[in-house]
């Protein structure tokens, strides 16, 4: 595990992230109302970590990954990142064409392998489509390049000249690793990278995210739903919420010691092999409307520790420090009652 | 030639079509003679010796006097009086067809429309013309018109499709609707009373119709990029930081070029009938052009003549067939789905 919370510069910051969409409706589009799909997200990303994003469906995680990037415009809050060259730059506020030097710094990874390649390009076109709009245009470098890269994801050069619909689900989604890898970035927004694969293909293609992590020294936002993935590869996790960040930890930690309920909740969704029932309680109920989200903590109505101060007070992501094996660890939880359960 | 492995591929899996093969080259061939009309069928010779001078009447004009004529005018070379003139001094050389569209026959062994004869292979019209040669200049301004039209439609067809699929939003609204009520109009009658307004010749009669035939584009255009425009490919793109335009251009219009093809037979069949219908209906070209329409019409008012409507019917339906034919071939071709 890697503790890089104090004497290393982060290489992504996420303040106060936000992605409100206006709902309309009725005959002349009067607002009808705010969907808060993002509503004030922080989190860091360090240099060569992995940072774990998971949650419910429809909790705006998959959001967070994309306005980041922006591909799609966020609201509000700052997505500061940390060049190459030490810069440090705002991508929220900055137009498309100011960020196009720093567009192969920073990469992709779709979770559906079938739409995320161009059916009508070659493997080659799509590889190479990055390093062109990145300016190379010497047709051997271009080559070589995508050699490399495809035989790095574990492919044949002989692949290049196919075209996509000649692969198989996890043969496109190293396709789709390698073309996000060629320009060789340091931050990758992965979301839901291995949810649309076979269990078997899925762990093959996280030992390739893990192992090209190290030797390209790459930084993951990795986004899922599934725990078990999470837990395989992820230096550190965050819990989204309703649009929120509801705790951040260590993976070990945070998978051993849940300090917030939902994240306890979410342990006990695991299925465990070994077990005939489901341990603990199941959470009840669905996630709320994010339109219309419940007073004070958004929890409060699932939530089996909640007091009439959830109802209330919207509970601020605190630090809090923990131990494991003696040795401190920064931990952040929104929960009003973290001590409690810590000591429970 | 140089292709791409691509293109190369393209171009094999369109090889291995034979029926498309065929059209194409049976195509090209009478395509490519109807371009060269006025060396295969014209009242002028080819060439003129005279006086140990060369002279190439079908590209210049030369004044009768020039062969010892009395007129200031271009020489008749179809009088056998001129033609007897220059044969004193030297000989001329006569295109296979010794009739242009407009030249009036008038020692005709029968009244006009007179029937096949071995210097009118396929009969003459009611006006004493040689079938044969109104045909072949038909064929060739109907196969221009409809490949110009065609192009012109695909092109303005496919930006706005593609404009209005790629950014949605209040102007696919606005000009969705604007295509309803244009789309409405009923073509064929709006472009009678234009053409009634204005004097119609090839090029009035191309944008009248050019107003309307772009939009059998829009529809299947729009429609595949409203949904490519959210595939994971194109947010990739995005994410890369390519432009707007680069990701339509690229990304996008690639897909929707096989049903901008598939489309494309069929505008350029139905451009070349629709100008048929209005030379037949007699609104279309001026008078005396050569137009298989108007043919047809005099197909219809005189069916003691069969040989009139049976040749244009003919010549319209082999061209529309091949066009079909090849456009079939080409469109599969593109296909990347298909076995290779």
């Amino acid at each position: 595990m890697m503790d890089n919370s104090t004497n290393t510069a982060p290489l992504v910051e996420v303040e106060a992230l936000q992605m409100h969409f206006s709902m309309k409706g009725g005959a002349f589009s009067r607002r009808k109302g705010v969907i808060k799909a993002v509503d004030g997200v922080n989190f860091k990303i360090y240099p060569n970590e992995t940072f774990g994003l998971v949650g419910e469906s429809g909790c705006g995680k998959t959001t967070v990954g994309r306005a980041i990037l922006k591909a799609i415009q966020p609201t509000a809050g700052k997505v500061i990142y940390h060049s190459k060259k030490g810069e440090k730059i705002d991508f929220v506020t900055m137009s498309n064409k100011e960020l196009r030097p720093y567009r192969q710094e920073v990469q992709m990874i779709f979770q559906d392998p079938y739409s995320s390649l161009s059916p009508r390009m070659t493997v080659q076109e799509i590889l190479e489509e990055p390093l062109r709009l990145a300016g190379h245009t010497d047709k051997k470098y271009l080559y070589d390049q995508a050699v490399d890269m495809i035989q790095q994801v574990g492919l044949r050069s002989s692949h290049l000249m196919r075209y996509p619909h000649a692969f198989s689900g996890g043969q496109r989604q190293r396709i789709g690793i390698a073309r996000a890898l060629i320009t060789r970035p340091r931050f990758i927004v992965a979301d839901e990278a291995v949810s649309a694969l076979d269990v078997s293909v899925q762990a093959q293609i996280l030992e390739i995210l893990a192992e090209l992590k190290d030797k390209l020294d790459l930084s993951f936002l990795f986004i899922s739903h599934d725990l078990s993935v999470v837990k395989y590869l992820c230096d550190r996790v965050g819990v989204m919420y309703l649009g929120r960040i509801v705790e951040v930890a260590p993976t070990e930690s945070l998978f051993s010691n849940p300090l917030h309920p939902y994240t306890e909740a979410l342990m006990h969704a695991i299925p465990d092999i070994n077990e005939r029932e489901i341990r603990g309680d199941i959470l009840a109920g669905e996630i709320p409307d994010a339109a219309n989200p419940p007073s004070g903590c958004a929890f409060h109505n699932r939530c089996k520790y909640a007091k009439d101060k959830c109802k209330t007070d919207v509970p601020a992501l605190r630090e809090f420090t923990d131990t494991i094996e003696g040795q401190p660890i920064l931990r952040q939880s929104a929960c009003h009652f973290v001590e409690e359960i810590y000591n429970k | 030639m140089n292709l791409s492995k691509i293109n190369r591929r393209r171009f094999d899996r369109f090889k291995s079509n034979r029926k498309a093969v065929w059209s194409f080259w049976l195509f090209t061939f009478l395509f490519v003679v109807s371009l060269f009309s006025e060396f295969v069928a014209n009242d002028k010779p080819l060439i003129v010796s005279y006086d140990n001078q060369w002279y190439y009447p079908v590209l210049n004009s030369y004044p009768e006097t020039l062969f010892g004529g009395e007129f200031e005018t271009e020489a008749e070379y179809k009088d056998p009086f001129v033609v007897e003139l220059i044969e004193e001094k030297g000989w001329l050389l006569f295109p296979i067809v010794r009739y242009s569209h407009q030249t009036v026959i008038s020692d005709l062994p029968s009244p006009a429309p007179s029937g096949p004869t071995a210097e009118n292979w396929l009969g003459t019209d009611e006006h004493g013309r040689d079938l044969f040669a109104r045909i072949l200049y038909g064929f060739r301004l109907s196969v221009l018109f409809g490949f110009i039209l065609t192009i012109a439609s695909a092109v303005i067809g496919v930006s706005a499709g593609a404009v209005q699929g790629y950014y949605g939003g209040w102007l696919d609204l606005l000009a969705q609707r604007f295509m309803e009520v244009w789309g409405s109009m009923p073509m064929l009658y709006i472009v009678i009373i234009l053409a009634s307004v204005v004097q119609p010749s090839f090029w009035v009669l191309l944008v009248f119709m050019l107003l309307f035939s772009w939009m059998s584009f829009v529809g299947v255009v729009r429609a595949e990029f409203l949904r490519c425009r959210n595939y994971d490919y194109v947010k990739a793109a995005r994410v890369m930081g390519m432009s707007d335009r680069r990701i339509m251009f690229k990304h996008i219009l690639p897909n929707a070029m096989v049903a901008t093809m598939t489309f494309m037979p069929i505008v350029l069949s139905g451009s070349i009938t629709a100008l048929t219908g209005l030379d037949f209906l007699g609104f279309g070209l001026p008078p005396g052009s050569a137009s298989l329409g108007e043919l047809l019409s005099q197909a219809k008012n005189n069916l003691q003549a069969p040989w009139i409507g049976f040749s244009v019917f003919a010549a319209l339906g082999i061209m529309t067939i091949l066009l079909v034919f090849v456009g079939e071939g080409v469109r599969d071709a593109f296909d990347p789905r298909q076995t290779y």
